[in-house]
């Protein structure tokens, strides 16, 4: 047998290029259906986990699938707004508590997401470095984010304008990162998270200035009027919120009225779930509250189908396979006459000499499976991806 | 000794017939067999081998009936007295020279690659001139250093009968008596038995006996 396997590695070391094409060919047929079916199978699992450990979500009325999306996986698809005073009114009614989303900005690629420490407790979410978030303009960001962007707590990350050309739009703001999440393979390792007063000064609801009262710059004056100060466009607007500025920083309007883009509600308990739900049926509150499981299913269910159409074709091109595995062999051994016939000339038997080509082919269909095992393992690092480029 | 009596063989599906009378071969003998392409001269040193049966007759080598052997006997038989020799040296193009002369031994489970069956094969190699090219696969090297590897290969254990199929066939003149030569210093030193199909009426005086087809079988 080790006379066997030797001359059997032997062939297939001569002949290096065409095993390993054999070896890539048939490995990929054998991860294709495989690897699909972990991608498939571990988004799901981490999609209802997800949706699982989110009992209901409010936001405004549309489209319920792309609530849960911005909602769990920071997506941030265009949906209607609702406004902060909804999250009061919500946590007033006793039968729960609220945690406003507001994720419409992003920091070198990565979504911004506004939110209450509450966020922080309801996903059990760890600080791995630094320290939670105190005051406005520092954020927290997910291992994912601080892994590539190298980033770790005392550096600076900066929101990325949405539009270049829009003059009036918003303006970069300067945060400090403060905290680095530990990794939890779920949306939260790619989020940068900050108070979500942070993101109402990106949006330009607050901003901070040199104070009009005191400033010795004439030229920034326009208009002065009893306590009120008209200036114009050279007065100075802080993009850094730090210890020293973080009073000149303030907000005009009442914030009930700002923007967030849903929220999501803890109850109680089973029953002031029902209730909650029970009113907005009863159109008592003017806004949709979903359940995020019963939204993902859905979703889930259609890819499922595309699944068993993708199975049903990876059995035909596995059966195709086999065939041409089958004919190269044949051929193989038409091309091998020759020397399948000195070998039995020279003394070998029959049994011998499909003990050698059986090691070949065993040999190519091992290492085919190994590396098909390799690319199933690599697999799993591609599920989030795969859930953000051809789920969500 | 080889003898042969009465024997007739024909292939499935085809008007060939191989009839022989009667044919002796001496022991320590080189024996030229001659004769027109079809007439069976392969034929018959596959019938002396073993490696076909003859559907009459008797083919004993040295007292024994190979006819009469069952497979896996014929095949020990083969493997233990006889060495092949072919025009196209038959070498496996993905092994190297000492794997080639090594072959037998990794073919067969009753014959096992010890130091000293390497030695020999060195030794043997050394004896043919082509102990630098243990190392080098068949295709680089020239027809000449290839049938010495072959003729390495089907010595190295040492046979009793050595089969020839036109051994210097694709050779040059200069190689052909070079390849002859070792052959038949194997013979004289080791009382070995040689039998060569041969077209090359060239070779036949280094022979003492020489078999005519034409005369012998059809």
């Amino acid at each position: 047998m080790k006379q066997s396997l030797y001359l059997a590695f032997r062939y297939l070391f001569f002949h290096k290029f065409r095993s390993l094409v054999l070896i890539a060919s048939i490995g990929i047929v054998i991860f294709l259906p495989n690897g699909l079916r972990r991608l498939i199978e571990e988004s799901e699992a981490q999609m209802m986990q997800r949706a699982n450990s989110t009992p209901l979500v409010v936001g405004a009325k549309g489209s319920s699938t792309d609530l849960v999306i911005n909602t769990l996986y920071f997506q941030q698809e265009k949906i209607e707004n609702l406004t902060m005073e909804v999250a009061d009114r919500l946590s007033a009614t006793g039968l729960g508590y609220s945690i406003p989303i507001f994720s419409a900005f992003k920091a070198r690629s990565f979504p911004i997401v506004g939110t209450s420490l509450d966020y922080f407790d309801f996903r059990d979410l760890k600080i791995k470095e630094g320290r939670n978030l105190s005051y406005v303009g520092e954020s927290v960001v997910g291992s994912n984010v601080a892994n590539q962007l190298d980033l770790s707590a005392g550096d600076a990350l900066v929101s990325s304008p949405e539009n270049f050309f829009d003059l009036a739009g918003v303006y970069p703001l300067k945060m400090t990162v403060v905290g680095v999440l530990e990794p939890t393979d779920s949306p939260d390792d790619n989020a940068v998270f900050t108070d979500i007063k942070t993101t109402w000064i990106i949006l330009g609801l607050g901003h901070g200035h040199e104070n009009l009262a005191k400033t010795n710059d004439r030229s920034v004056i326009l208009e002065r009027n009893g306590s009120s100060v008209k200036a114009n466009a050279k007065l100075f607007m802080y993009n850094e919120i730090t210890g020293k500025n973080l009073d000149r920083f303030h907000f005009h309007g009442d914030t009930k009225d700002y923007p967030i883009n849903s929220i999501l509600f803890v109850p109680n308990d089973q029953k002031s779930s029902t209730i909650l739900r029970g009113r907005f049926e009863a159109n008592e509150l003017p806004n949709q509250v979903v359940v995020p499981a019963r939204v993902v299913e859905n979703l889930l269910q259609s890819i499922f189908r595309i699944k068993q159409i993708f199975n049903t074709v990876f059995i035909l091109v596995g059966v195709a396979t086999l065939l041409i595995l089958g004919l190269i062999v044949v051929l193989s051994l038409r091309l091998r006459k020759d020397e399948i016939y000195t070998m039995f000339t020279i003394g070998s038997s029959r049994a011998k000499t499909f003990e050698i080509l059986g090691f070949e082919l065993l040999t190519l269909v091992t290492m085919s499976v190994a590396v098909a095992s390799s690319l199933y393992y690599f697999t799993g690092f591609f599920v989030e991806e795969f859930i953000a480029r051809f789920i969500l | 000794m080889i003898n042969i009596e009465n024997l007739k063989y024909s292939y499935p599906n085809s008007d060939f017939n191989l009839a022989v009378g009667t044919l002796s071969i001496e022991k320590g003998s080189r024996t030229a067999v001659i004769g027109p392409s079809g007439f069976g001269k392969t034929t018959l040193l596959n019938l002396i081998a073993g490696i076909l049966q003859p559907q009459r007759g008797d083919v004993k080598v040295n007292g024994t009936n190979v006819s009469q052997l069952s497979d896996s006997e014929r095949r020990n038989f083969r493997i233990r007295e006889v060495g092949f020799v072919f025009q196209d040296f038959k070498l496996l193009e993905y092994l190297n020279v000492l794997d080639n002369i090594l072959l037998p031994f990794r073919i067969n489970r009753s014959l096992e690659i010890s130091k000293d069956v390497k030695s020999v094969a060195k030794d043997t190699a050394a004896s043919l001139n082509i102990e630098d090219k243990l190392r080098k696969h068949p295709s680089r090297l020239s027809h000449g250093e290839r049938q010495r590897v072959a003729i390495c290969r089907a010595l190295v254990n040492k046979p009793a009968i050595i089969l020839a199929d036109e051994p210097t066939g694709n050779l040059d003149p200069d190689n052909k008596a070079h390849i002859m030569q070792i052959l038949f210093d194997y013979v004289d030193n080791y009382n070995s038995t040689l039998v060569t199909v041969t077209h090359d009426h060239e070779l036949l005086k280094g022979f003492q006996q020489i078999v005519d087809f034409k005369e012998l079988g059809q």
